[in-house]
């Protein structure tokens, strides 16, 4: 992939390069750098006060209003605690993970379409950072390297328990990202461009356009259910089980550095729900009143709005739900979200070429899904009951 | 057991976020504190000044913790400091071993010791945490004497002297309703504390325990009221 294709959806790349255009470009990347800033601090409030009212706690109230600044000061405290450096650990990596895990989580929300499109200077602008043809792939290579800096920063603490939390870590979203990746197929699939704007516009003409409601759900669960396994977020929080692994692969770090894990978790969490937004949502569309302020707002608003709501829901679910089991996450993972999300991929396929395709290949997948939970239950039967196995394998579980 | 059960965990949390707070702003707001609640010791003295302390040295015998160092004197013919033969001529409670377990009050035999309802004291020298005579007794309007590093509130002296004690029957009921002690300075003799015979109708006191308030503010449908 070239540099110029993947900024083709942007001025810059279509040879009009004045100094206006690379303004707006550095402008809309430094105000979504600000606003994710922002809105990660507020995040962390957000949740921790929403998780205390769901707790009949009070929460943070002390730094501040409503204790908004709460976040603010946590940072503060954090820039002033010593750095330590584990001696066991790999120097060069141990500074780099963090980075590794933070760096991504921004970069995938630069393919979220915010809002409409902008009239500036005589130039036309769509708000997002990029929309590079490869649009939603950008995401997945995104948490792809997100992976590494989980799995680095558990390796080069030259410690046990981060070990382990980082090779949990780095199964659980191998495994999620291909639940997610398929979901993610059914949306292109049905849109026919992997570009975030194309799957936007695509839904933008009615409710029933948008992709929850065309896919028929099951493609926004999975990739709800992958997408938080994704973010180690409850009840997929195996990564961190502060309960067995002390706090999982950041155990060995402090100040800073741990506070870019955190900052990291919490971007990573408000940018998948604006991609789950944008892929099944309809990003910014909704009902706009046109005036000449209000109808490039609107859609920000209405964006903004919809992230909320699933901001709202990770936070519900980490009040709601305990940690799964390692093996239960796996189950779920592999006999659960991959098959459904490549059957139901297959089905929708199957309705692009016909009405009888699709109720074929529904009936198929059906009986298809029905026999391989009928092996899966057998195999659990099994695997519960050493004598009847001929694998050992029944003895871990 | 139905399909729904997993959710209902979500119903659950999100009813939680309208009921009410039962969390009280501490260092603004205080909770009133229990008439016997144990705080800080104060030595006490008599109406006419004297004090109480007769340097037994009972309460450092009983004490579990090992934290109180008393040496007894003769009292000074021309100048006696209490009205026996000998008195406390040094009285030290270390308050970093000290666990308020009150043994020092229900040893004393002259009411000299008592606890009053003060906790907060946090110094930021070791030695502050030894308390000496001169920052023990009472001052001479009977009030204990306020160290700079605590932190006292509204009635936090209220009910230290050893009326408490002095007062109660202690199960006997021929003890019921007779002041059995001295009067103290700065308080006098106060009417005895009531006994344990005629019980007091249940929601005569004000200071339930937290969790009752805490429970009075759940909904019954929760299982909350208990009182």
């Amino acid at each position: 992939m070239t540099p110029a294709l993947l900024v083709s959806g942007d001025p810059v790349a279509l040879g009009r390069a004045t100094i206006v255009v690379v303004a707006i470009v550095v402008v809309k990347a430094l105000l979504a750098f600000g606003m994710l800033m922002t809105a990660v601090a507020l995040m962390i409030w957000f949740e921790r006060k929403l998780i205390s009212d769901m707790q009949n706690r009070v929460g943070p109230n002390r730094a501040g209003p409503f204790g908004l600044l709460q976040t603010m000061a946590d940072g503060i405290k954090l820039m002033f605690k010593e750095d330590l450096l584990p001696e066991g650990a790999d120097r060069a990596t141990f500074r780099l993970a963090p980075f590794l895990s933070t760096v991504p989580a921004f970069l995938s929300f630069a393919i979220v379409p915010v809002g409409g499109v902008v009239h500036l200077f005589g130039y036309t602008t769509e708000l997002q950072v990029a929309d590079p043809p490869i649009g939603i792939l950008f995401l997945l290579a995104m948490s792809g390297v997100a992976v590494y800096g989980l799995m680095l920063a558990g390796w080069s603490s030259g410690s046990k328990y981060p070990l382990l939390g980082s090779v949990r870590a780095s199964a659980q979203m191998v495994s999620y990202e291909a639940a997610m990746g398929l979901s993610v197929a059914a949306v292109v699939l049905v849109t026919g461009s992997l570009s975030t704007r194309a799957i936007v516009q695509a839904q933008a003409a009615h409710i029933w356009d948008w992709n929850l409601v065309r896919l028929a759900v099951i493609p926004f669960v999975i990739f709800l259910a992958a997408a938080t396994a994704e973010l180690n977020r409850p009840p997929f929080d195996l990564v961190e089980g502060d309960s067995e692994l002390v706090g999982g692969f950041n155990t060995e770090y402090s100040s800073m550095r741990f506070g870019l894990f955190y900052l990291a978790e919490f971007m990573s969490t408000i940018t998948m729900s604006a991609v789950i937004v944008t892929l099944f949502l309809g990003g910014p569309d909704g009902p706009v009143i046109h005036l000449p302020l209000l109808n490039w707002l609107m859609p920000i608003g209405w964006f903004f709005l919809k992230t909320l709501a699933f901001l709202f829901f990770y936070v519900w679910l980490r009040a709601a739900l305990p940690r799964l089991r390692y093996d239960q996450l796996m189950d779920l993972g592999w006999k659960v979200l991959i098959p459904a999300a490549l059957g139901w991929l297959i089905v929708i396929a199957g309705f692009r070429v016909g009405r009888v395709t699709g109720l074929v290949t529904f009936a198929v997948a059906i009986v298809v899904g029905a026999g391989m939970a009928r092996a899966f239950a057998v195999g659990q039967v099994r695997n519960r009951d050493p004598a009847t196995s001929s694998s050992t394998s029944g003895d871990f579980r | 057991m139905g399909m729904l059960d997993p959710l209902k965990g979500f119903k659950l949390t999100f009813k939680q976020i309208f009921e009410p707070r039962v969390t009280s702003p501490y260092p603004v707001r205080k909770r009133p504190k229990p008439a016997r609640f144990h705080g800080r010791h104060v030595l006490n003295r008599y109406e006419d000044g004297m004090e109480k302390c007769i340097g037994c040295e009972l309460c450092a015998g009983v004490c579990p913790a090992d934290c109180i160092y008393v040496r007894g004197a003769d009292n000074p013919a021309d100048a006696p400091v209490s009205p026996g033969e000998r008195y406390g001529f040094v009285y030290e409670i270390n308050y970093l071993r000290c666990i308020h377990c009150d043994l020092c009050v229900e040893a004393c035999p002259t009411g000299a010791i008592t606890e009053s309802k003060m906790f907060e004291f946090s110094f930021t020298d070791r030695n502050d945490a030894i308390y000496t005579k001169a920052e023990l007794v009472v001052d001479d309007d009977g009030e204990p004497r306020h160290q700079p590093w605590e932190d006292w509130r509204e009635g936090d002296d209220a009910l230290t002297s050893g009326w408490m004690r002095a007062t109660s029957p202690s199960g006997m009921a021929a003890a019921e309703g007779r002041a059995q002690w001295s009067a103290d300075l700065g308080y006098g003799r106060r009417a005895p504390e009531k006994g344990q015979s005629d019980l007091p109708e249940a929601d005569a006191t004000e200071d339930l325990s937290v969790r009752k308030v805490a429970a009075s503010k759940i909904p019954r449908r929760l299982g909350g009221r208990v009182r």
